[in-house]
């Protein structure tokens, strides 16, 4: 285990070098003038993808991406993905089975498109809409597009910047003031084929003042197949809403995925955010949280199950703007084989954030002597009258828990699986919704239970 | 045939530190044995040797449980076998709920067997009785194992595992530790209850006291790794009046 406390440094201009630059390059060159938007824009997606071509793909001497060198791990950029075809949209209608028997709303975006005729888009509730991203590009939404990654650190960040260039579909949800919605929305991203590709979704929710909703993503696609994804959703909350969200990463054994969420939260706010992490052979999950208003209550937690040689970043930046809320981030990584989980938690408190009470902690439990977990945590805090802190823990199982289960008559894979169970339990169990909340913990005993 | 049979049990620790200096202990069905010693005499050492624990070597003898070799089997394994340890010091296992943990090793042990497990009713009412019995409010089941139990509450739970599992031996390590006259006076009779003709047991003490509640057949003394002297149950009555210091002079000696 690694624990470092470091300021982030930013990066100098760098000429694009490596294969995958050069290919990024002429993909933008080749379909920058066909992208859906207003002139707005395509100003802005310009100016994304110049911070990329500053600075290139994040490295590992780029402060935030430090154990995640995207550079190395990319070792060429796919062709971007074309809408998929009639065996891809069947493909796309079966996908999101990891909630199946769960009551929820499908919107189904495949290879990067919208897929209406596949998503459940009659009688929504009263006060939400659902739309796709490319019509209100198209009609040039001025709200829109103005919503779209306002949120200023992130949009230094070189991934959600290609994002923001090369965005072209993905779902706009937004739910009107005071408006109630039981069902949680499940966002149902796959990747359906037929050669790897690359897949840029930008998804936007807007939650009304008082507003209640549960929104669920899931990602996959095939395995041992080496398609690339770049997925965004900005999330803007308004007064006294409560949301949840829960993003499941089962991406197939081959995948690079690079998830940014940004939130801005108003006050008053209820939010319950859930990372996890599955599939994919390398996956970065970037969180962009600021907290613009007083009381609001904020719960992060993730979830990685990782073997093999995948790697898992969960990077957090919880940006406390306003004072007197409270965040809490628990994050757990379960590591078999020669895998790598990375969390990165940063806390920023600014100086006009009194009462700020910040509790940040991860853990990793490592199943093999060549599992690797990496923490960083970082407080960096402005004001005087606040109660922050962060803990970090990695280990393996309990031998002398172990032996109390084993000498009751449980095998020694059962009693693993128990101890596993119990030690991600913790950070599933925030999931407020029931059903939600077991269909992750029966992915997790599924992913226990192939262990051998 | 006996139950046990320890036979010149040897055992080291890291550092090849001796622990057991030549056990030998038979245990016939019926029979409650007490073994009684002073701090760090090894006793905890032999339960753990007995129940499979991690971190000791057997250096020397055997150990048979109805005549098959206890020591070439995984703890689970000795567990289904009919063996069962009561600890010293119960683990705390945050996250399992302790019904599933109860659940998991019953079913467990039939399926080694080849019996069929429990249906959930069965389950839920042998557990029911049995708690009730030793005064287990059942909403401390519902809570992780051991976690916020009170030391009594931990022994307490301890012979629950032990009255559901029904072992053909069970070993108790110093369940009289830690607890008060009453607690005490429920756990032994949560023992009593399960003295049987086939079933055989192995109290392990420090003090007399428990055994006023949990009447032995045999009383051993161990001493420095080894049992040193046997008697019937006066004997714990003679050691509880002289203490331990006969024995000292006789190692030193
Ligand atoms: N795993 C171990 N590693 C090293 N020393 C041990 C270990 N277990 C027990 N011991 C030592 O063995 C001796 C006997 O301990 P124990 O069996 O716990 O005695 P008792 O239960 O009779 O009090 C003590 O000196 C103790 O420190
Ligand atoms: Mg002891």
């Amino acid at each position: 285990m690694q624990t470092t406390m470091s300021k982030p440094q930013s990066s100098g201009p760098e000429a694009l070098t490596s294969e995958a630059e050069r290919q990024i390059a002429a993909a933008w060159a080749g379909v920058k003038d066909h992208l859906p938007g207003p002139a707005p824009l395509t100003a802005r997606r310009e100016a994304a993808f110049r911070r990329f071509e500053a600075a290139g793909l994040p490295h590992r001497r780029v402060e935030e991406w430090k154990y995640t060198d995207l550079r190395a791990l990319m070792r060429d950029a796919k062709p971007l993905a074309q809408p998929p075809g009639e065996i891809g949209t069947v493909r796309a209608r079966a996908a999101g089975a990891v909630l199946a028997g769960v009551d929820v709303r499908r919107i189904v975006i495949a290879d990067g498109v919208l897929l209406k005729e596949a998503s459940d888009l009659a009688d929504l509730e009263p006060g939400l809409s659902i739309g796709s991203l490319a019509d209100a590009l198209g009609s040039g939404d001025a709200e829109v597009t103005s919503r779209l990654g306002a949120q200023s650190p992130a949009e230094k960040d070189v991934a959600f910047a290609l994002n923001t260039a090369f965005m072209g579909d993905g779902a706009v949800i937004r739910l009107a003031p005071g408006a109630t919605v039981a069902r949680p929305i499940h966002l149902v991203f796959c990747f359906t084929g037929p050669v790897p590709a690359t897949v840029f979704t930008r998804s936007l929710v807007e939650v009304g003042a008082g507003a209640t909703l549960t929104l669920v993503e899931s990602h996959e696609g095939p395995d041992a197949f080496d398609y690339q994804v770049n997925t965004a959703l900005d999330l803007v909350v308004g007064d006294g809403a409560t949301v949840d969200h829960v993003k499941i990463g089962t991406e197939g054994s081959a995948a690079l995925h690079v998830a940014t969420l940004t939130a801005a939260l108003g006050r008053d706010v209820t939010f319950r955010g859930m990372v996890f992490a599955i599939g994919g052979a390398a996956v970065r999950n970037q969180l962009f949280v600021r907290c613009d208003g007083a009381h609001t209550n904020l719960m992060l937690a993730g979830a990685t199950l990782l073997k093999g040689r995948q790697h898992a970043d969960a990077t957090l930046v919880l940006d406390h703007a306003i004072g007197g809320c409270q965040s809490r981030e628990l994050f757990k990584g379960v590591l078999d084989g020669d895998s790598r989980s990375v969390f990165q938690g940063k806390i920023v408190v600014r100086p006009d954030a009194q009462k700020t009470d910040g509790k940040m902690s991860s853990h990793a439990l490592l199943l093999s002597e060549t599992a690797e977990a990496d923490h960083k945590p970082e407080l960096e805090i402005f004001a005087d009258d606040v109660v922050c802190g962060h803990g970090a823990t990695a280990g393996a199982l309990d031998e002398d828990l172990k032996f109390y289960l084993m000498a009751r008559g449980i095998p020694r894979k059962e009693a693993e699986t128990l101890l596993i169970q119990s030690f991600v339990g913790e950070a599933i169990d925030t999931v407020a919704h029931e059903g939600i909340r077991e269909a992750l913990s029966a992915a997790a005993t599924r992913w226990l239970e192939a262990r051998q | 045939m006996s139950l046990l049979e320890i036979k010149n049990l040897q055992v080291s620790v890291e550092d090849d530190r001796q622990i057991l200096r030549g056990v030998n202990l038979t245990v016939n069905p019926g029979e409650v044995h007490a073994i009684m010693g002073p701090n760090g005499s090894g006793k905890s050492t032999l339960a753990h040797v007995l129940s499979g624990k991690d971190g000791y070597a057997v250096t020397g003898g055997e150990v048979l449980l109805d005549g098959a070799d206890l020591l070439a089997m995984e703890p689970d394994e000795r567990a289904a076998a009919g063996l069962f340890l009561a600890f010293q010091y119960p683990m705390e296992i945050p996250g399992v709920a302790t019904m599933t943990f109860l659940r998991t090793a019953m079913n467990a042990q039939r399926k080694k067997r080849g019996e069929a497990e429990l249906s959930t009713p069965e389950f839920m009412k042998r557990v029911r009785e049995e708690a009730a019995k030793l005064s287990i409010d059942p909403e401390m089941l519902r809570r992780p194992v051991n976690v916020g139990f009170s030391g009594g509450e931990k022994k307490r739970n301890e012979v629950l595992q032990m009255a559901l599992l029904q072992p053909k031996l069970a070993v108790l390590d110093e369940t009289d530790s830690g607890l008060d006259i009453d607690a005490l006076k429920i756990a032994a009779e949560g023992v009593n209850r399960l003295r049987s003709p086939e079933r055989g047991m192995i109290v392990i003490t420090h003090y007399q006291r428990l055994l006023d509640h949990i009447v032995p057949d045999i009383v051993h003394v161990f001493f420095n790794g080894r049992i040193v002297r046997t008697g019937g149950k006066e004997l714990a009555h003679e050691l509880e009046a002289k203490g331990y210091a006969d024995y000292e002079q006789e190692v030193a000696a």
